[in-house]
């Protein structure tokens, strides 16, 4: 048992909704009780779906549990079939109905439908969700997809978009015009978009391309298997990483590698002067392990950030999570407990997090930028213009994502420079921001939360002041002095110094004051220890 | 106004009983605002990840930093022996209130699978109100999907508090029903123009302020949904005014009238009082009533609020029911709405979500008013909807929310004529 104050994934069945809903065809019975059919407003809302999922609940209540459910589970998949009269259905159970073992696999199996009857097995006490996507498109893909003639032009099928994915419709038609420009037709683009007779022909595409390992990996590797199809390992979130990617497909095909990159602005607008104020901006990173590892790449090496942190919530990709942190000489943080993710955000102090909605909300309440680079989505995660994050065109929307939240170069300065400006304070936020900015209240002396507060819009609760916050143990090594440690008093003048620091740098500003201090065995921080600390950490 | 009425309306309109797939919530979502109302329990849903994920979807929690309700989440080594499913809640029970020393009220929150595996949350709460009482009061009820729908949870909630009320001789007003603070306020200021009191809440925002309950206290409910609550109070020697339900002008009228009758209020005071907010109520009411007016409406089946809307949207803003859909239908509670609804539209009770839209379609209705799972596809097929939940989560009773509740039906139906003219420019 573990206590969840709120979950990154939700089940398996969710998982498998993803899959059902992207799809065209397909229909879903779900051995659920009432209450369960929550999840498909995470499709007619979020996502803004014009149709509901195809997927019919059985409903059990609590007066059918001594009777019959099984039978409750046979009328309702046939009455779906003759409803809607998919091309292929897929049967499996929910949490509540997988501790009733009705088999839903071998009843629907007995009915005898007219359309292949795939059965799901998911387990919901151990499992979540992008398992669930993922182990359903396998589960599709080994029940529909035969090996056969390839097709004559050379083309590839794209792996892993869902319904419900973090950008997944602008991705697959980004990659696609990708692609196509090296020579390459897409076959079949799934589970978002195709049917289960599209399904049925992926057998004829020359190779795959895996856009997201979290949901595709499965069914690609079955493929790989099955139909001898070599598939991509590089996704293509980045500058480099496409480039990456079109040399790995260039190796599969033979075809070359260069294509038209007139569309591509990153890279320019990354060097052009305006943004040397991004210099080793410290970011914190979570998410999905897969936009994760991609957006360290390009926050180090094509924006010039400092990556000060990053991990995933989905433990199945734990070890190349933690391999690609150790490149940037880090700890990966493998959780899906969000105060943890907090904790850890806190901890670091990062000026910029890229993360998931919940990170946003940490952002929010610690006073921190954030750009959502992952799910957990929400409505705004659907935006109505194009705006992938794969390819040349994604690496464009990227750098302006990510660079938004920020105070911008000269603006920043300024803050800089008239720390102590009634109206022009750091706290007043990024000019091009909304909410309200106020006036410092004054005299000076104000505290430091308070005057946080009015960068916030009305509602928002204001940032919490992390420069008390405890620092983890190992990267404090206080001297122990007879058993007792000593935490050095800040003098009145000294803290008065630190409050003029900008709000974004002030807890790290503070807490590497304290440990330079702590070091050196000082009792007091005066003003020239915070200038000693800030030239001893120099970078 | 009497309340005295002849059987009329739907009164003895056959009851259309539907059995199928249901697009409703279940019983858990009544936590979400539920623990904004009561501001020291902390709801302990036991149960799966689904329980946790349908909580944080329908209410989008990330806003809050760390909400006073979680999910301990059953994983398969608690399924496998109950003996250490007890142990293990217990632990996390500690952990919780060890975190949170503010909580005074714990609810363990049952759920499908906590029901399907037989664990035992009464005696669960038993054992730990040995070990956290006095400073927690530890409470059991079931929002399972099983047992309960959407708004249901709020009464079993609600039922599992009444045995634990103290007892009292005194003769009070309890007023039944969790509603947002502001309705709450305006409620009380009425009662108290009116010289009713003392007038007690269930819930109390606080533990410190429950009610107590005895065989002099009246009580009356402001939701539709408390059938079990009802008789909770009923077996606790209370006496429940009937009255239809605070929504709309004439409904509150009638709902305080029947509080006035009980307490012995002179009429000429009961008129001086109501006739302003009265009047202010109709007066809102009509600015939306020429959007509304013969226009149709179809009720599918949400928080059990839909028979009093229906009665509220036909006798004040002149709009047609075609369907009355309701998860559940408790005569007792309802006959007084029943016999004001004006007779027409089918009353159904239950779900067969795929039949329903087969009625809908045909019926066409002006206005359709569903869960947040219909609403997109519905519109999409050239449907003005209305989300039910919304009726839920915004303060609709009394006088000075009339014209808001009128507001929430009009504004889609005034939405797609102004989309209309966009497109036609």
């Amino acid at each position: 048992m573990k206590l969840t104050l709120w979950t990154y994934e939700g089940p398996p069945h969710v998982g498998a909704m993803r899959v059902a809903t992207g799809m065209k065809g397909l229909h879903y019975v779900l051995h659920a009780p009432q209450g369960d059919t929550y999840a498909d407003l995470l499709f007619t809302m979020i996502e803004r779906r014009n149709h509901r999922p195809p997927v019919t609940y059985t409903t059990f209540q609590a007066s059918d549990l001594g009777a019959d459910t099984a039978t409750l589970f046979k009328s309702a998949a046939k009455a779906a079939y003759d409803r809607f009269q998919p091309q292929a259905m897929i049967v499996g159970a929910s949490c509540t109905a997988e501790l009733i073992q009705d088999d839903p696999g071998g009843l629907a199996t007995a009915l005898d439908l007219p359309c292949p009857v795939i059965p799901l097995d998911l387990p919901s006490y151990s499992r979540k969700e992008t398992f669930g996507a993922d182990e359903t498109f396998h589960a599709i893909v080994r029940a529909l997809a035969k090996p056969m003639a390839r097709t004559a032009d050379i083309t590839c099928n794209l792996l892993g978009a869902t319904a419900l994915g973090f950008r997944h419709r602008d991705d697959v038609a980004e990659v696609t015009r990708l692609l196509a420009l090296m020579g390459v037709r897409v076959n079949v683009a799934a589970p978002l978009g195709a049917s289960p007779a599209d399904i049925a022909r992926m057998g004829q595409a020359h190779f795959n391309v895996l856009l997201y390992p979290e949901t595709g990996e499965g069914a690609a590797r079955y493929l790989e298997r099955a139909c001898g199809q070599p598939f991509t390992k590089v996704v293509p979130i980045g500058v480099g990483a496409t480039r990456d990617f079109l040399h790995e497909v260039a190796g599969i095909t033979g075809l070359s590698p260069s294509v038209d990159e007139s569309g591509l602005r990153l890279p320019w607008w990354s060097a052009s002067v305006d943004s040397t104020y991004l210099t080793g901006k410290r970011v914190f990173l979570f998410g999905d392990a897969t936009h994760v590892m991609a957006a360290a790449r390009i926050a180090a090496t094509e924006i010039g950030f400092e990556v000060v942190g990053m991990g995933c919530y989905n433990r199945e990709f734990a070890r190349p999570m933690r391999a690609a942190a150790k490149a940037y000489g880090l700890e990966a943080l493998i959780t899906d407990d969000y105060l943890e993710v907090e904790d850890a955000i806190a901890a670091a102090a990062p000026e910029l997090i890229l993360g998931t909605q919940q990170e946003r909300h940490i952002g929010k309440r610690l006073g921190i930028p954030c750009a959502v680079i992952s799910s957990p989505v929400h409505v705004q995660d659907f935006p109505a213009r194009y705006s992938p994050q794969m390819g040349f065109e994604g690496a464009n929307v990227i750098f302006d994502t990510w660079i938004h939240p920020l105070v911008m170069g000269l603006e920043e300065h300024l803050l800089t420079m008239f720390r102590e400006d009634f109206e022009f304070h750091d706290a007043a936020g990024a000019s091009h921001h909304g909410g309200k900015a106020e006036a410092r209240v004054m005299p000076a002396e104000a505290p430091v939360a308070e005057a946080a507060e009015g960068a916030l819009p009305p509602g928002f609760a204001p940032p919490r002041d992390i420069s008390g916050q405890k620092m983890p143990e190992a990267a404090a090594p206080a001297p122990q002095t007879a058993g007792t440690v000593m935490a050095p008093v800040w003098l009145a003048e000294a803290e008065a110094e630190l409050r003029k620091i900008p709000f974004f740098v002030r807890g790290k500003a503070k807490r590497n004051t304290e440990t330079y201090a702590a070091g050196r065995g000082l009792a007091a921080i005066s003003i020239e220890t915070l200038y000693e600390a800030k030239a001893h950490y120099a970078r | 106004m009497s309340l005295d009425l002849p059987p009329s309306g739907c009164s003895t309109a056959p009851v259309l009983k539907e059995r199928g797939q249901r697009e409703v919530f279940c019983g858990l979502t009544g936590i979400i605002w539920l623990h904004r109302k009561m501001q020291d329990a902390f709801f302990l849903v036991v149960g799966s990840r689904t329980c946790a994920h349908l909580l944080q979807s329908a209410a989008g929690v990330m806003i809050f930093a760390e909400p006073r309700f979680g999910t301990a989440i059953l994983e398969e080594k608690d399924l496998a022996g109950l003996a250490d499913a007890n142990a293990e809640l217990d632990r996390e029970v500690a952990r919780l209130l060890a975190r949170r020393p503010d909580i005074r009220q714990l609810f363990l929150v049952g759920s499908c699978p906590s029901e399907v595996i037989k664990l035992d949350l009464s005696r669960a709460a038993e054992r730990l109100n040995g070990m956290h009482a006095p400073h927690v009061r530890v409470y059991n009820y079931s929002g399972s999907g099983i047992e309960t729908t959407f708004t249901q949870g709020e009464d079993a909630c609600l039922a599992a508090m009444v045995p634990t009320l103290p007892a009292t001789q005194a003769a009070e007003l309890l007023v039944v029903g969790a509603l947002p603070d502001v309705v709450e306020d305006q409620c009380l200021a009425l009662l108290s123009a009116l010289g009713v009191g003392p007038v007690r809440m269930l819930p109390a925002r606080r533990a410190a302020d429950l009610p107590a309950v005895g065989p002099n206290t009246r009580y009356i409910l402001t939701q539709p949904f408390l059938a079990d609550t009802a008789v909770a109070l009923d077996r606790r020697g209370g006496t429940r005014i009937t009255a239809p339900f605070p929504f709309g002008e004439e409904g509150t009228t009638l709902w305080l009238q029947a509080v006035a009758d009980a307490f012995g209020v002179p009429q000429a005071r009961f008129d001086s009082v109501t006739a302003a907010p009265r009047a202010r109520a109709r007066k809102a009411v009509a600015a939306h009533s020429a959007t509304l007016a013969g226009k149709s409406v179809f009720f599918f089946p949400d928080s059990q609020l839909e028979i009093p809307l229906a009665r509220f949207l036909a006798r004040e803003c002149g709009m047609r029911p075609l369907e009355v859909g309701s998860p559940f239908l408790h005569r007792a509670l309802m006959e007084n709405e029943l016999a004001l609804l004006p007779a027409g539209p089918i009353i159904s009770e239950g779900q067969d979500v795929d039949r329903q839209l087969d009625r809908h379609a045909g019926l066409s209705p002006d206005l359709t008013v569903c869960g947040l799972g219909l609403a997109n596809p519905l519109e999409a097929r050239g449907f003005a909807t209305k989300w039910a939940i919304e009726l839920v989560f915004t303060p609709v009773h009394f006088y000075e929310q009339a014209g808001d509740l009128a507001a929430l039906f009009s504004r889609p139906l005034r939405r797609r004529a102004i989309l209309e003219q966009g497109v036609t420019a």
